[in-house]
């Protein structure tokens, strides 16, 4: 291959405009949907993924209650629930690296003349590591603090910005329900959880100021769920069945009866979101490529008509001397060029078709490197392979033939 | 002298719709180095046939062909297409230029497959354009220059690979009489001066009698071969 075998390419492309870029559309629109799909798949993917992290890796929560079945199954003996105690036994597997018991409710927020209606959380100090929540500015609440059942509270960021407005909110003091409450700490920004709520309109308390001061509650030191981290990914399955074991035990269950808990693994439902999302992008790129394989026919197709057109022109190639090899090199090229080009066109209609769906219809896509390299390795290859058949029967032309060839 | 074709006792078949078409039927002729060949004859009596299989465009049925020594029987497609680059110049009637292609690209496209680097053929077909008369055309298509400049151009690309034949296929066919007598001069110029074969095919007498050697083909064999009217009034 030389120099001169692509300027020939490009000359021969050049010989029919109209008709080299209607075909090459094909590919232009096949590579095009590629990317935007691609882009648009990777990028509510990336959004799952985000909002999964969001809520803290290697998360399991153990609610209350026998919740699976939904019904009202809550086991003889009343309102079976779990405890704060609870949550200090299973901080203690080998296999959790922080447990931290929930409770919470909604109250009125005032400072000053703002107020704002939030849902308040009761937990401990393991609550901020179980979650991955940094702070933003101020500390969290310590241990000492809901042993001593202080009124401090962390606020969430949208609870900071509509108090407070811009004014640092740490060292401040607000009201909930008619008492005071210190803000010891703002939580930096989490933003929306999967199902769309806002993660930072919340604010958070010691457990036992929720449980004794700020809701009261008939049982002392009962939650409604428990957040508990594993150590590690790979420990999530055995955390979550030493857990159970633990907790059965702890509750004095009987062989043959049904856990009062559920415990729920965000990592596997994180997987499984992932999963949906990826088959989606899958579903959208098998859609795409079928656009391609359309392209890739319209070459063989015009190839074929090109072939035909210049057969004379091969036969006076053969006849002063072109191997079969030389016009089977010419017209691959030629196919090869016309898909190229058109998937270099396609990109960048797909990369602007990506930023255009992104300002138009606020959804977030994310162009990856890797679909612009599939893209054109498919292109190479639809050329090649749609390109072969027209390109040997130009090679395979009887010498004769071709130069007698009206 | 030495022997640039020789054939023995050859036979071309087709196959047709109706049946098995005996087109030459047992040709023996020797073309040595620096003849100049007109072929005559009517139509169909298998000149063109003949002349396909001088330049290796077709098989024989049986009998054998050496060219310039080596038998073409032995020889594979992609090694036909080599000796052809090497050995023959083709004019053909219709000039049959690549049209998208300027004179200098035409003039060296045998030069491409021969492997030659692209400035060295750039140089070649420009010289040779030259000889010709053409040099300040080299950048024109085909269809801006006349019938007879074209197949000039024609000509020059037979050259441009140096072969020791030339197969010409009714070259002034397409050409008013004046024109057909600048290219016949030209064709003489080369055998006279640069030695080279010339084997054409024509059917008008006149063209025929610029060649030095006459065959004449009736019903696919050679009915005549002698000199030309004109060479045998010039060695009486």
């Amino acid at each position: 291959m030389s120099l001169a075998m692509l300027f020939e390419a490009w000359r021969a492309m050049g010989a029919n405009r109209l008709r080299t870029f209607l075909t090459m559309l094909g590919m232009v629109i096949g590579v095009g949907a590629v990317i935007v799909m691609s882009a648009v798949g990777a990028g509510t993917q990336a959004k799952v993924k985000d909002s999964i992290a969001s809520m803290g890796s290697n998360l399991l929560i153990v609610l209350a209650g026998s919740m699976t079945s939904g019904g009202v199954r809550l086991g003889s003996g009343g309102v079976q629930t779990l405890t704060v105690s609870d949550a200090t036994a299973i901080e203690e597997l080998d296999t959790i690296s922080a447990a931290a018991p929930t409770t919470s409710g909604s109250a009125q927020l005032i400072y000053q003349s703002s107020n704002w209606y939030t849902q308040v959380t009761g937990t401990t100090s393991s609550y901020f590591e179980v979650r991955d929540w940094e702070l933003e500015s101020g500390y969290p609440f310590m241990d000492s603090d809901v042993r001593g059942a202080t009124r401090v509270v962390v606020l969430g960021k949208t609870i900071a910005q509509n108090l407070f407005g811009d004014e640092d909110p740490v060292g401040k003091t607000i009201r909930i329900k008619n008492s005071p409450y210190l803000v010891v700490g703002v939580l930096a920004k989490k933003g929306q959880s999967l199902d769309g709520r806002d993660q930072d309109d919340t604010a958070i308390v010691p457990i036992t100021t929720a449980q004794t001061k700020l809701f009261g509650t008939q049982f002392k030191g009962v939650v409604r769920f428990i957040m508990v981290e594993a150590l590690s990914d790979s420990v999530m399955d055995k955390a979550e069945k030493e857990m159970g074991e633990l907790l059965r035990q702890r509750h004095k269950l009987r062989e043959s009866a049904e856990d009062d808990f559920t415990i729920r693994n965000l990592t596997a439902l994180a997987n499984t979101a992932e999963e949906t999302t990826k088959a989606m992008s899958l579903m959208l790129a098998a859609i795409a490529s079928i656009s391609l394989l359309v392209g890739g026919i319209g070459i063989m197709n015009i190839m074929l008509v090109s072939v035909t057109e210049r057969t004379r022109e091969i036969g006076i190639r053969i006849a002063i001397g072109a191997k079969q090899r030389h016009i089977l090199v010419q017209f691959l090229l030629e196919a090869l060029m016309i898909s190229i080009i058109g998937c270099l066109i396609g990109v960048c209609v797909g990369v602007g078709g990506a930023f255009l769906i992104q300002k138009f219809f606020a959804i977030s896509i994310a162009v990856t490197q890797s679909s612009i390299l599939i893209s054109f390795a498919v292109a190479t290859g639809v050329g090649v392979f749609f390109g072969f058949y027209p390109a040997r029967k130009a090679a395979n032309l009887e010498p004769i033939d071709a130069l007698r060839y009206q | 002298m030495e022997e640039v074709i020789k054939i023995r006792n050859l036979s071309k078949n087709y196959h047709t719709d109706a049946g098995e078409v005996n087109v030459l039927k047992g040709v023996d002729i020797t073309i040595e180095k620096g003849e100049f060949v007109a072929i005559m004859g009517p139509s169909g009596s298998g000149k063109s046939t003949f002349m396909n299989i001088l330049g290796c465009l077709d098989k024989v049925t049986s009998g054998n062909y050496f060219l310039g020594g080596k038998d073409t029987n032995a020889l594979s497609r992609d090694d036909l297409a080599e000796l052809r680059n090497h050995m023959i110049g083709f004019v053909f009637q219709g000039f049959n230029l690549i049209p998208r292609q300027n004179l200098i690209d035409n003039v060296a496209l045998p030069l491409v497959y021969a492997g030659m680097k692209a400035h060295e053929r750039k140089i070649r077909a420009k010289e040779i354009l030259k000889s010709v008369g053409l040099e300040a055309f080299g950048t024109y298509l085909p269809n801006q220059i006349s019938g007879g400049q074209q197949q000039r151009v024609a000509i020059a690309r037979a050259l441009v690979n140096r072969p020791k034949l030339i197969l010409a296929d009714e070259p002034t066919g397409n050409l008013d009489t004046k024109t057909s007598e600048e290219i016949m001069q030209l064709f003489c110029d080369l055998n006279v001066k640069e030695g080279i074969t010339i084997v054409l095919v024509t059917h008008e007498p006149d063209i025929a009698a610029f060649a030095k050697r006459l065959v004449n083909f009736v019903d696919g064999k050679i009915q005549h071969d002698g000199p030309t009217a004109l060479h045998v009034k010039e060695n009486a």
